[in-house]
């Protein structure tokens, strides 16, 4: 394989590593804030790239498109904390995978209901369509590498928010201590709220950021949110960085070795049927956190985590 | 003393339920009616898997998201021996497939206990959210795994033409099947039921309530709960493999995440940590497919059209009430009625 290929492939990993952490950003936000683990997390993702794909198709504006993904999935994502999630928190996880998991079914058969069986196409702009050539004369498709901008955008302003200002400083207070934020008065309802409602938004962009390269389909979350898990297991629940860090891994990993264990295996184990190099790839961000958690349990980034609730 | 008589009264609604899928399935024979014998053939199945689920959920505390994977490595048992048998082509180094249950089973066993045993003692490094993340995953690297793999359909799955033999009996027969999958759901409960009251059973028990406890009277809670996720592993697999029978086909949906979550939801809508929660959850399970899947979507002059088209919507939202309101189950309620009732009684 030429470098340039390589180079290539590096970027297509560094692209879906960077969607894969505005899924996963929400995810351990979530998780570390309110000891929430939810896996209706995928279905504001599919929220997202539905709502964009309608309001495209239906004012011809992509910028409009993702900017209803970020609204509906944010007001989708209120709704759910405020009717069901807010009486989990003081739940165990298995009554939280139950009602989020109840919820997956409620999103994804409701979506085909409306929306019907098929895949529904949201097109990028022209604007943002057609090759662009890098430095070292590797020509890459614009929209992809607006998407790795995007998406260092927003960890950066993610990372701003939550470093830097006064709401990023309760939020983590209550990733630290959730009672003693409620006992210097803040209003830690408000803030569950609003940290859902974020990560929600973020869930939401991501899918239609991605609808756009794929299609917009029922069931298109789930398969980014089991991905988001494996990443914030890499990374550690709860942090930002690990989630940031475990994005880029498992995209790279995942990418690299699409890219590259079929020409290594395949001569090694020829079989007429099976391309055992495509398969062992699937499966390598799998090892990955196999490995990852055999070494450090924790994650990368995480604490040790005492049992929350 | 009190609380022994207590368990053992409790029972008597879940084995009224138990018992009752045999009497619809003997109904239904003699009606002529082989549709409902399947129904109860899957819900037996079905309770089957969630046996073994209830196992290492409802006693060791392991919340796991990933029994799909044994569930699916019991169905990919039968379907890679029946699939040599079926075309004569000699599976490994000469060794011929099969199309005998009891091989298939013992197959199915030893591969859903080998894998819940790798699975496992990765996954039991950690706890709480980790685990249900990573069994998840686990179950999720088998189904792209199950994909990429050609050789046995793929994405498309494997049919298998005709049902499997057991020695001596008609398996082709819709009783018989049903009887055969009802016997050894019958021999998984009265396994749990002894395996409960074992020493093991207690210390287990102990080891989901406290685990520094039973460390400092010297047992090992990692090995404990090693050997009850491997059990409960080996129960969905032995389902996994009877499910794929039912069916004659077997393919990668049985190792999805959504399979993984049914499981755990015929074990909750039952009542977890129930002896006979998961028979319950499943029997009601297969109703609710059943009549909610077969609701007139022509009802109001269309204005609810893809009511029964889109049950899922249903049985969703019912979950989320029963999670959210409801604690205990199907069974904590009839529970809680009894004991209204019985409070009532002056005596």
């Amino acid at each position: 394989m030429t470098t340039a290929l390589l180079a290539e492939q590096v970027l297509n990993g560094l692209q879906l590593g960077v969607m894969l952490f505005l899924v996963a950003a929400g995810l351990t936000l979530v998780f570390g804030v309110m000891g929430l683990i939810n896996l209706a997390h995928g279905s504001l993702y599919m929220i997202g790239a539905f709502a964009a794909a309608w309001t495209k198709a239906a004012s011809g504006s992509f910028m409009l498109g993702l900017l209803a993904s970020m609204l509906a999935a944010a007001v989708a994502g209120i709704v759910i904390e405020l009717l069901v999630m807010r009486r989990l928190y003081a739940r165990d996880h298995l009554e939280q995978v139950l009602a989020t998991f109840a919820l997956i079914l409620v999103f994804s058969e409701g979506t085909r209901w409306i929306f019907g069986d098929f895949p529904l196409y949201l097109d990028k702009p022209d604007w943002l369509s057609g090759p662009v050539m890098l430095p070292g004369g590797l020509q890459y498709p614009l929209y992809r590498l607006t998407l790795i901008g995007v998406g260092i955008a927003v960890a950066l302003g993610l990372y701003l928010l939550v470093e830097r200002t006064r709401t990023g400083m309760r939020i983590r207070a209550g990733q630290s201590d959730r009672d003693m934020v409620a006992v210097l008065g803040i209003d830690i309802d408000k803030l569950f709220t609003l940290v859902f409602a974020l990560g929600a938004a973020l869930a939401g962009l991501a899918g239609a950021l991605v609808g756009t390269l794929q299609s917009v389909q029922v069931g298109m979350g789930e398969p980014m949110l089991i991905l988001a898990f494996v990443v914030i297991v890499i990374g550690g629940i709860g942090s930002i960085k690990g989630a940031f860090a475990g994005s880029l891994l498992v995209g790279l990993t995942d990418t690299l070795g699409r890219a590259l264990l079929p020409g290594l295996i395949d001569p090694l184990i020829p079989s007429s049927s099976t391309s055992y190099g495509t398969t062992l790839a699937s499966m390598l961000v799998y090892i990955l956190m196999a490995m990852v958690l055999i070494v450090r349990p924790n994650g990368l980034f995480g604490r040790a985590l005492e049992q929350r609730r | 003393m009190i609380v022994a008589r207590r368990r053992a009264g409790s029972h008597l609604p879940g084995l009224t339920i138990f018992l009752g899928l045999a009497v619809v399935a003997l109904y239904a024979h003699f009606a002529e009616e082989p549709f409902i014998i399947t129904l109860a053939t899957r819900a037996a199945i079905l309770a089957l898997a969630g046996v073994g689920l209830n196992l290492a959920l409802g006693w060791g505390g392991l919340v796991s998201l990933g029994h799909a994977a044994f569930f699916g490595i019991g169905g990919y048992s039968m379907g890679v021996l029946a699939s040599h048998a079926q075309d004569g082509v000699p599976l490994l180094a000469g060794l011929p497939g099969s199309n005998q249950m009891p091989i298939i089973w013992l197959t199915a066993l030893i591969f859903s206990g080998l894998a819940a045993l790798v699975i496992g003692a990765v996954s039991l490094r950690t706890s709480g959210v980790y685990f249900i993340m990573i069994t998840l995953a686990f179950a999720q690297m088998l189904y792209q795994f199950a994909i990429g793999w050609r050789r046995y359909g793929g994405e498309d799955g494997l049919t298998i033409y005709v049902r499997n033999d057991f020695p001596g009996l008609d398996t082709l027969q819709p009783l018989t099947f049903f009887l055969i999958s009802f016997a050894l759901l019958g021999i998984a409960l009265a396994l749990c039921a002894r395996l409960r009251a074992s020493p093991f059973g207690l210390a287990l028990d102990a080891a989901r309530q406290s685990p520094g406890r039973v460390r400092a009277v010297g047992l090992d809670p990692y090995r404990l709960k090693l050997t009850a996720f491997v059990l409960s592993g080996m129960i969905t697999g032995l389902a996994g493999a009877l499910f794929a029978d039912l069916n004659r086909f077997v393919s990668p949906s049985m190792l999805s995440w959504q399979t993984s979550g049914e499981i755990m939801v015929f074990v909750i809508l039952g009542g977890v940590g129930r002896l006979f929660g998961p028979v319950v959850g499943a029997v009601g399970f297969v109703l609710l497919e059943h009549l909610l899947g077969g609701l007139p979507s022509r009802l109001f002059g269309g204005l609810f059209s893809g009511l029964g088209d889109h049950w899922h919507v249903w049985l969703g939202l019912l979950l989320l009430l029963v999670v959210l309101f409801a604690g205990g189950g199907l069974l904590g309620g009839i529970e809680r009625i009894y004991r209204r009732l019985s409070h009532r009684d002056p005596t």
